[in-house]
């Protein structure tokens, strides 16, 4: 469709070659609309949002609300105020473990985790079950690299608070299979969190439809800028959650004793939130919608075909993938026996390749997978067969080098 | 120049001084734990302070290894205070290959464990092996 000239990053060189980007899974490069947004706020209704009087103030509040409504039509919350914007996905996490885990989670209580996650949806429910003397649970793998849901079924019990469970594994790509995992949770009155830090750009989510009670993503991995993340809560949990930060923006009324809180969704925005981050965000999203989330479903299905393809010729080499290939976003995962991912990483470089090595923030996941860390390719709509084919060549000069 | 010239990957291929050395004087183990990089550093040490053998072993990258390997090349007949002084600069000139801000950690995780195995007292650190 050529969105390259959407993306002048993609006209640049690296190391002498044309840049190959293919660390979408880590960030996603930005579209000049979103970049142009930035700029127009910056240049043109600079100024700090909410309470003002005057217009240019209330147009950058507006815009800023503007996004949380995309957001929340992005991803079929119904009702925006179930809408918070944070730092980044691990910060909405975080968000959650400080204010319902808090309240919430008692000594001998249970939560869930899945082998797949990332660090971030697996170290702080580690730390909120040290602190509250918790159990921490985890779904392992089954034979064809997804979820175990036999295994799952039993970890559950009534002493299960929450499940926390990533759409899409940053690893290997892997769906998992979230209303299921949903249903099975709700059934026992435990609580789901989604981190949908890898799956929401490249799959979108439906949060009524699955009827999760927290999701979590990040903005700069579905073309927006950093410093953005998104909190959705449902609202019943989120009024009767405890604020996170204190400050400016998320107070009522304040004397010199107490303070009430405002209401959801700004009670959990302490301070001057990252206005122009987030207008861009909107803008980020308006662009995939104009895309449309099943086509780049599609294309990350086909692209991935195409590399598996070409990979698969490679002597020797492993694939971390499942063998049904329905439950997969663009990710291709690989070792070289004989080789360090590192070094593969240093090589593809050379050739212009971007590419991400070592346990991707996933270490007990890549252990899982008997590697010393992996080197993985992570494709985005703009990324072409080209790309896969420079990557190969990139492969074969690997192969060259360390004599294989 | 290129990261991976011949003695890199010979280094790589044919580690020298690879294994483990019994009745060792000094020992250490490191790890750079982002890219899965973990080294143990051993050596055997004369009455008078002199490195008669330096062995070493671990699991990394094409540049981890092959530094470590020339380094305890580089050790054996140098004093205990020869080989404290070894420097970061000293590594890169043995490599001879430019190392980017991203490599430096594989690059100077043999001389860090050789520090470690330096600071502790005879036998005192990680006898575990890996």
């Amino acid at each position: 469709m050529g969105f390259i000239k959407d993306f002048p990053i993609l006209n640049e060189k690296m190391n002498g070659k044309r840049l190959v980007y293919l660390d979408n899974a880590a960030t996603s490069q930005k579209p000049v609309a979103v970049i142009e947004a930035l700029e127009d706020y910056y240049l043109k209704y600079n100024a700090n949002i909410h309470r003002a009087i005057y217009s240019v103030a209330e147009k950058a509040t507006q815009a800023y609300e503007n996004t949380r409504k995309l957001v929340s039509d992005f991803i079929n919350s119904t009702d925006s105020s179930q809408i918070i914007f944070t730092r980044n996905a691990t910060e909405a996490i975080n968000l959650v473990a400080y204010t319902w885990g808090e309240t919430n989670i008692k000594k001998g209580d249970e939560i869930i985790v899945s082998i797949m996650e990332h660090h971030s949806n697996l170290v702080t429910w580690q730390e909120l079950c040290c602190r509250k003397k918790a159990v921490l649970k985890i779904i392992p793998l089954n034979e064809d690299l997804n979820l175990d849901l036999k295994v799952y079924q039993n970890l559950l019990t009534k002493k299960t608070k929450l499940v926390a469970v990533t759409q899409m594994a940053n690893v290997t790509g892997v769906v998992t299979q979230l209303a299921k995992i949903i249903k099975l949770a709700h059934k026992k009155g435990a609580l789901v969190l989604v981190d949908g830090a890898q799956g929401v750009p490249h799959l979108g989510i439906d949060v009524k439809k699955l009827d999760c009670d927290f999701l979590a993503f990040s903005a700069h991995k579905m073309c927006g800028p950093t410093g953005v993340g998104v909190l959705y809560g449902k609202r019943i949990l989120l009024e009767k959650m405890p604020p996170f930060l204190f400050g400016g923006e998320m107070i009522s009324h304040v004397t010199l004793k107490k303070a009430s809180w405002n209401e959801i969704p700004w009670k959990f925005e302490a301070g001057t939130p990252n206005i122009a981050d987030v207008i861009a965000f909107g803008e980020a999203i308006k662009y995939l919608q104009k895309i449309g989330m099943e086509y780049i479903r599609k294309f990350d299905a086909l692209l991935l075909e195409y590399a598996l393809f070409r990979f698969s010729a490679l002597k020797g080499i492993i694939i971390h993938l499942p063998k049904d290939l329905s439950d997969t976003g663009g990710i291709l995962s690989f070792n070289i026996p004989g080789v360090h991912p590192h070094d593969i990483g240093s090589i593809f470089n050379e050739e212009g390749v971007a590419i991400r090595v070592g346990n991707l923030c996933a270490e007990p996941f890549v252990t899982a997978l008997k590697s010393p860390g992996v080197a993985r390719m992570s494709f985005y709509f703009y990324n072409t067969k080209e790309d896969v084919d420079a990557a190969f060549k990139a492969a074969q000069k690997v192969y060259k080098i360390f004599g294989l | 120049m290129d990261l991976y010239a011949e003695n890199i990957l010979d280094h790589y291929r044919n580690p020298r001084n690879f294994g483990s050395l019994k009745g060792c004087d000094h020992k250490a183990k490191d790890a750079n734990p982002m890219c899965g990089d973990k080294l143990v550093m051993e050596l055997k040490v004369t009455k008078s302070g002199k490195i008669s053998n330096a062995m070493f072993h671990g699991i990394g990258c094409a540049i981890s290894q092959a530094a470590a390997s020339m380094l305890t090349e580089k050790l054996k007949g140098m004093s205990l205070t020869q080989a404290g002084k070894i420097s970061n600069d000293d590594i890169y000139k043995m490599l001879a290959v430019p190392i980017s801000q991203s490599r430096v950690k594989c690059a100077l995780l043999g001389l860090s464990t050789l520090k470690k195995a330096l600071a502790g007292k005879k036998k005192a650190l990680g006898s575990k092996n890996i």
